[in-house]
């Protein structure tokens, strides 16, 4: 009797869940499978159907090519200090919301705004409001006597990145703010008051009892924006289109791809950024594993 | 002795206090300036014409030329209903599949269950230049190539796990006594997904909708991508395609009136449902 109900219940599942599968496997796993193809054939796009199978060639190409290196450089420099920046402001922003502030659920919503418009809403705007000559910010500058000239932000090849951080920056934080401040509110309130009556400074109470806490949480947010942060694409190509000076690993791989019309080889290149985000993803989820099951033996 | 020294002490707290207050107040003003400055600027240029542009008077010169050119641009009109029907159609379809799969992965028990929720985080985390070549091969074999209607197949690869992990979350929050009674008697699962669970999914839905719309609203690369013609372009791509003649003449003002315009509904969505959106934000994150 159990046995038929289960298979009944085995059977029932796998229909409601065959038309996500079949869905995933036109949209995800023969596109995928496709790209892995290619990456070994000297294929071009304009005839994708013309080609021969060239083994590890497209790969040796990618990995000779300087180009790809300053994406990869580019792309690691990208993720490590916007997501650090994100995730320290992040975690002010939300303690800050958390405390008894005036106005709180104003700045909430408000806080939700550079996270709902679109990334090239966003870029454009800034690039407008870092303009060298007109931009708002230069003007402020120059206005309050900081500088003799304004700077030539985006125009600068050697400040472009750093400009593409600042402006994910400003983007992303509202996504770390809102994951942090959800586990901040999941936190039991008795251990805050405690520590308080006891006398203990904010500081120590932050330190010791706060960021323990969070650490699942953040480490979660970290992950997800991390994995994106590796792919970025819009940000800048929107900025800079395929400047070496803020090219990501996506916009080589789509510049080789798209524009040089080389199928095999920005198939090669897609197939070593998604090995690199898996391999990162991989070390970060058994960074926070090994965090977990260290901190359950003490 | 020990009186006067708690008066003061009391005088003292007080005043720190409204130290506290005070620096606390400051910092929220000037989070809210970092945060909603850019907007404001770019609604302030987008009213400003010509010369008025260059200098940096703070308040909106009211001049609505922009806006009026913007709305007598074909491409542009185009270009908006492209992004709306590729949204909604992304998102009907991504709620629907990902409400079908969400009661098997959060209440039916199967052995393919875990390693499935799996996949299905795990293609959300995809870097979607991976897909790219694949994807344009098929687009091209469906005779999809700069349709609108391409995008709708390749947005399913980021809205469909997402809707799918989002609603599994939400559907195991539901208490299971609600279809206890219904499976005693011998309701079909179809039956217990439409008239038990479905009409307590309003709400999970909405939030879980918004965010997939604006996750379609919002995408680039495909977009790029897979149109070419400018009655194809999505609105990402149609603003950041737009340019000026040459590049001394940089159409700022129009750029800032477009900006406003596609960002405008997406903000008045997400503050009137902001609470929404942010459980479903977290509902995937956290407990996930």
């Amino acid at each position: 009797m159990r046995t038929k109900l289960e298979r009944r219940e085995h059977f029932s599942g796998l229909l409601f869940v065959a038309p996500l599968i079949a869905v995933l496997i036109l949209v995800a796993g023969w596109p995928l499978a496709r790209t892995l193809y290619f990456s070994f054939t000297d294929a071009y796009l304009d005839d994708s159907a013309n080609h021969v199978l060239i083994g590890f060639r497209n790969f040796v190409d990618v990995a000779g090519d300087p180009v790809w290196w300053r994406a990869v450089r580019n792309t690691a420099i990208f993720t490590a200090i916007s997501v650090a920046i994100e995730t320290v402001l992040g975690l002010a922003i939300a303690l800050l919301l958390h405390g008894a502030i005036p106005g709180r659920g104003l700045v909430r919503a408000a806080i939700l705004v550079p996270w709902a418009m679109p990334v090239v809403v966003s870029t454009k705007i800034w690039e407008w409001m870092l303009n060298d000559q007109f931009g708002v910010v230069n003007r402020a500058i120059v206005g309050l006597g900081l500088a003799d000239h304004g700077v030539a932000w985006v125009a600068n090849g050697s400040l472009l990145l750093g400009v593409v951080i600042f402006i994910d920056v400003w983007m992303t934080t509202p996504f770390m703010v809102l994951l942090i401040l959800a586990g901040l509110q999941i936190l039991p309130e008795e251990i805050f008051e405690a520590a308080e009556v006891d006398g203990i400074p904010w500081w120590k109470r932050l330190w010791s009892i706060t960021l323990p806490l969070l650490a699942p949480t953040i480490g979660v947010a970290v992950l997800f924006r991390v994995l994106d942060a590796l792919r970025m694409f819009d940000l800048a190509y929107v900025l800079a289109g395929a400047n070496v000076n803020a090219m990501t690993m996506s916009i080589y791989a789509r510049d080789r791809l798209i524009n040089n019309q080389e199928l095999g080889v920005g198939s090669a290149a897609s197939t070593m950024v998604f090995l690199l985000i898996a391999l990162v993803a991989i070390f970060i989820v058994g960074a926070m594993r090994l965090d977990r099951s260290g901190a359950a033996e003490r | 002795m020990s009186m006067r020294i708690k008066r003061r002490s009391a005088a003292y707290y007080r005043a720190m206090r409204r130290v506290r207050q005070f620096a606390l107040g400051c910092l929220t003003a000037l989070l809210l300036f970092y945060v909603l400055f850019p907007y404001y600027w770019a609604i302030v240029s987008s009213t400003k014409q010509g010369a008025e542009l260059y200098n940096s008077v703070l308040l909106p010169a009211l001049d609505f030329r922009h806006y009026k050119e913007l709305f007598r641009d074909a491409n542009f009109a185009t270009s908006i209903l492209n992004s709306l029907c590729v949204a909604i159609a992304t998102t009907a379809l991504s709620l629907g599949l990902g409400t079908l799969a969400a009661y098997a992965l959060g209440r039916l028990n199967f052995p393919e269950r875990r390693s499935l929720l799996l996949t299905v985080l795990m293609i959300s985390i995809f870097p979607q230049v991976v897909v790219l070549s694949g994807m344009f091969e098929l687009i091209r074999w469906f005779g999809l190539y700069n349709r609108v209607w391409s995008l709708v197949f390749a947005y399913l690869i980021f809205t469909l796990p997402f809707t799918t992990w989002v609603l599994t979350s939400f559907i195991r929050e539901f208490p299971r006594e609600l279809e206890e009674a219904a499976i005693m008697d011998g309701c079909s699962h179809w039956r217990i997904l439409t008239s038990i669970l479905l009409p307590l999914m309003g709400p999970a839905l909405v939030s879980t909708g918004l965010l997939a719309f604006i996750l379609a609203w919002n995408e680039f690369l495909f977009a790029l991508t897979f149109t070419l013609t400018e009655g194809s372009r999505t609105v990402p791509v149609a603003i950041g395609l737009l340019a000026g003649n040459s590049r001394y003449e940089y159409p700022f003002g129009p750029i800032m009136a477009a900006s406003v315009t596609v960002t405008l509904p997406l903000i008045v969505l997400v503050l009137f449902f902001q609470r929404k959106i942010v459980a479903g934000l977290t509902a995937g994150a956290v407990k996930g």
